[in-house]
């Protein structure tokens, strides 16, 4: 019989194949902090067929926005995304990124002029996505610790 | 059209500038007069000091006939009182029909380019782009040489953080230079910039002594090393030491071998090498006029 580490869930998201290790930054990105409304299930480490080893977020009746779900794609770009209603998955997709990153995160050179105090959102052109590489449309810059620039 | 970045230019781009720039030479001479801007007005925004740069841009737009205002330090403007560069670029957007920016944040030109109407030239983003820089250095070795492609091009000093080095190496490789990067291992130039240029034309040689590659060139491009990137200033000593370029460095050079520097110098290049053939540099800096007019004439409409 399947043992189950954690429950399925009646509403919401189940974010499966997060890159192994980055779950605690994928709650970063939903902001569980600030949202105390439900539950949310974290599995570090768990065996996976594709990858080896995977995370796995379970967040209770909640969908994701596009903004989350463009974040979740520059950390680990092979996560699913499950909607579940009802005890069904109802959507499922695997993340994808984005030709262009506007306001979502922010220039890793702190000499950028995006990183003063203008009005403007810092924005990059993805030059790969295999692996993640990124350059500020302002200064050039190439951003590398992609986790560490988001918003 | 705005001038923010060199890899926004095609080579066949920079190559009409620069056939325009040599046009220009005789009006920046004051051999010839010329009212191709009459009426224009350059707004001139340096948030930071500059010589050259400014001089031969306020040079270039008065011997079209236009005009130039502006700034030369924020102090005393309303970006004393905080105001954002968005602000002040949207108000000189309505004062004048080209904008000319020097700043110290990288990115700031392509920020102001976003924000105001008209074009918007980068004078320098802090240690970002300086187009008009290589532009003008990429029509002295041509002026000098007739031709960049096949030239070997010794770049030395400081390759790691002066970065307007960079955009001149890639436009080189793009023209089909021969590129030699002379510096400690501490100051060499970063891997992604060797990349780039790499992808462009031929691979570059690497070398940290000068005397081994100074007999083959046919460009020696010095650049300024930095005090305040040596933690041990005796160290700087003996980085500068070595670089510098005197009589007795250009011993064995080929008899055309053309120096340059985009000034100021501080003791790389010893003031006896002035008077010999080598010297370009002050030629370079004139260069700066013409180039700039053609730039200016270009972006304004008055020349196609």
């Amino acid at each position: 019989m399947k043992e189950f580490k954690v429950t399925p869930i009646r509403n919401g998201t189940v974010i499966d194949h997060i890159a192994v290790g980055m779950a605690l930054k994928v709650l970063k990105i939903i902001g569980v902090k600030d949202d105390v409304n439900s539950t949310v299930s974290v599995l570090i480490h768990v065996p996976s067929k594709k990858a080896g080893w995977k995370d796995i977020v379970k967040i209770e009746d909640r969908e994701l926005d596009p903004k989350e779900l463009d974040k979740i794609a520059l950390i680990s770009p092979n996560a699913t995304i499950n909607i579940i209603r009802d005890y069904n998955v109802a959507e499922k997709f695997v993340v994808e990124v984005p030709n262009v990153i506007k306001g979502i995160m922010k220039c890793p050179n702190p000499g950028c002029i995006t990183n003063k105090d203008e009005p403007v959102e810092a924005e990059f052109v993805v030059e790969s996505k295999k692996p993640i590489t990124l350059r500020c449309i302002y200064c050039d810059r190439i951003a590398t610790d992609i986790a560490e620039g988001l918003r | 059209m705005d001038v923010v970045s060199i890899r926004d230019f095609s080579r066949e781009q920079i190559e009409h500038v620069l056939k325009i720039a040599d046009k220009m030479v005789p009006i920046a001479k004051g051999e010839e007069r010329s009212v191709l801007l009459e009426g224009f007005v350059l707004g001139s925004l340096f948030y930071e000091p500059s010589t050259r740069t400014r001089l031969s841009f306020d040079c270039a737009m008065t011997r079209l006939g236009g005009r130039t205002l502006g700034f030369d330090e924020p102090k005393g403007s309303s970006v004393a009182k905080g105001e954002t560069l968005a602000d002040t670029i949207r108000m000189v957007d309505a004062y004048c029909d080209v904008i000319v920016l020097r700043h110290p944040q990288e990115g700031a030109a392509r920020l102001a380019a976003h924000f105001a109407g008209k074009p918007v030239i980068n004078a320098g983003d802090g240690a970002g782009q300086h187009p008009t820089q290589t532009m003008l250095d990429l029509f002295t070795i041509r002026k000098e040489k007739k031709s960049i492609e096949g030239m070997n091009v010794v770049l030395v000093g400081d390759l790691k953080y002066g970065r307007t080095v960079h955009s001149l190496a890639e436009a080189l490789a793009m023209f089909g230079a021969q590129l030699t990067f002379v510096a400690p291992p501490s100051l060499q130039i970063p891997k992604e910039h060797l990349k780039q240029v790499e992808a462009m034309g031929e691979k570059p040689k690497i070398s940290s002594s000068l005397q081994d590659v100074i007999g083959d060139a046919d460009v020696l491009y010095v650049t300024r090393i930095q005090k305040e990137r040596f933690p041990d200033p005796a160290e700087y000593q003996k980085v500068a030491g070595t670089y510098r370029i005197d009589l007795e460095m250009l011993k064995d050079v080929k008899k055309d071998m053309m120096i340059m520097h985009p000034l100021p110098r501080v003791g790389e290049i010893a003031p006896e090498v002035d008077l010999t053939p080598h010297a370009k540099y002050f030629d370079q800096a004139f260069n700066g006029v013409p180039v700039r007019m053609a730039l200016l004439g270009l972006v304004l409409g008055g020349l196609k």
